[in-house]
């Protein structure tokens, strides 16, 4: 079994990506550049849809696109494979592992015994790495756990099979060819994932997607005490906090993450302006987190009149300004 | 947000993890740092059980009236909503909506009872005779 390191990560996507392209040798690679390079950055709020009985709000990007996009732009060559039966799905993976890989599982959360009782809910794209079996158990890097952990036979094939949306279905994924990657492809890999994702954040004629999106969500807010009454409506807001990740970044952290990458970004293309939007996107994450502690005050049944709504609408609205702006400055940037 | 005012509030997280969180040092860079938790986030996820306790007995009182079964009651307790309980007993979203009356959940037999019982991780004999 070849060594392996355990990256701690805020995102467990991210972290699965900057575990495994660092094993294959990609020393550069950070959370906030693999982030970045996925064009990881997004806000989509879907309508009749419901998630644990309130809304269906994302934050970033599908599930699996950071790794597949990150990769590509480094022109990693990936496997992958889903399983429609656990056996078969377990045999494959210990035959990768006999063979010396580390590899990625999708999972479900609401099975994975070291997560506390409270976070466990019925989310199913986790991401973790699959390191080495001891015994009959396997070793487990989760991202978004500070230390290894580990996992029996019948606990992993559980997770890999957890069911309803986004179900993994057992699917796993690895790099297998790994090139030599020159500045220069790096250089353009933050062109593209930057382009991509303003584009993605300002362009798609979707009113619940992008900038739009976080209006759209505001106008909702509005409405909520009115439609729902003020507990509903104050679950509702409690619903966006836990912003459907349980555990690690959120709304804000996710901006925090994209500044981050922008200011690495800046140093490695020497590029000012660069690190001026990354100022912007800070601010946008400071006022995330500005909202969550005006929803709290909501939730908590505190504050419960609709001027108390209507300020939490307001800041949205400013958030989308200050994203806005922030995104037309990265489409325009000559870079 | 500064690495000095990185929140450090108690939460479900303590013994299994702190979560990493991305912020500005001194000198104005990005920096990570630990943290143990933040109040907005468990106050979401306080509030969030006591909504899931909630349905839970309202689906008992449900129950005791004789409008529901059992499998509203565990349902709710095990988080599920149609299309995770279809996927975990592959049992069609319209034939579950069914069950959930109580006269239908009577004729049910020992086979389909083990599909709900196993998803639910029980026992057929608890889920025939849960008691309100």
């Amino acid at each position: 079994m070849s060594e392996f390191k355990h990256h701690q990560t805020a995102h467990c996507e991210n972290g699965v990506t900057v575990s495994l392209l660092k094993h294959h040798g990609v020393d550069f690679i950070t959370e906030p550049l693999a982030f970045g390079l996925g064009s990881g950055l997004f806000y989509i709020h879907i309508p009749f849809m419901e998630i644990n009985n309130g809304p269906a709000i994302s934050f970033r990007t599908m599930p699996g696109s950071i790794f597949k996009r990150t990769c590509k732009a480094l022109d990693v060559h990936v496997e992958r494979k889903k399983f429609k039966n656990p056996k078969e799905a377990t045999d494959f993976l210990d035959s990768k592992l006999a063979q010396g890989m580390h590899v990625g599982c999708q999972v479900g959360v609401f099975h994975l015994p070291y997560f506390p009782k409270e976070y466990r809910f019925h989310f199913n794209a986790h991401n973790l790495i699959v390191f080495g079996k001891e015994g009959d158990r396997y070793l487990v890097s989760d991202p978004v756990m500070e230390v290894t952990t580990s996992l029996s036979v019948e606990e992993l094939e559980k997770v890999r099979f957890a069911k309803g949306a986004l179900a993994p279905k057992g699917h796993i994924y690895y790099p297998v060819q790994v090139g030599e990657i020159s500045q220069e492809q790096i250089r353009s890999a933050i062109v593209r994932g930057i382009k991509r994702n303003s584009k993605d954040m300002l362009n798609i004629p979707v009113p619940m997607i992008g900038v739009k999106g976080i209006n759209y969500t505001s106008k909702k807010i509005r409405g909520w005490r009115e439609k729902h009454g003020p507990r509903k409506a104050g679950l509702h807001l409690g619903q966006i906090v836990r912003m459907q990740e349980e555990i690690g970044t959120g709304g804000g952290g996710f901006r925090f993450l994209y500044a981050a990458f922008l200011e690495e970004a800046s140093a490695i293309m020497q590029n000012d302006e660069l690190m001026r939007v990354s100022e912007k996107m800070t601010k946008a994450g400071d006022l995330w987190r500005d909202s969550a502690l005006q929803m709290s005050g909501i939730y908590k049944g505190r504050i419960t009149e609709q001027k108390d709504f209507d300020n939490c609408a307001d800041l949205l609205l400013e958030i989308s300004a200050v994203e806005k702006d922030a995104f037309l400055d990265l489409y325009n940037i000559k870079l | 947000m500064k690495k000095s005012e990185v929140p450090q509030d108690k939460s479900a997280l303590e013994n299994f993890t702190r979560e990493v969180c991305y912020v500005k040092n001194e000198s104005g860079q990005y920096d990570t740092e630990l943290s143990i938790g933040w109040e907005a986030k468990k106050v979401a996820l306080d509030e969030a059980w006591k909504e899931i306790e909630r349905r839970t007995s309202e689906a008992r009182e449900k129950i005791k009236n004789g409008e529901a079964s059992p499998i509203l009651y565990f349902m709710e307790e095990k988080l599920m909503d149609f299309t995770v309980l279809a996927g975990y007993t592959g049992i069609w979203k319209f034939r579950i909506k069914r069950h959930l009356k109580p006269n239908s959940f009577q004729k049910l037999n020992d086979t389909v009872l083990k599909k709900y019982a196993n998803a639910f991780d029980i026992s057929v004999h608890e889920l025939k005779n849960f008691k309100a």
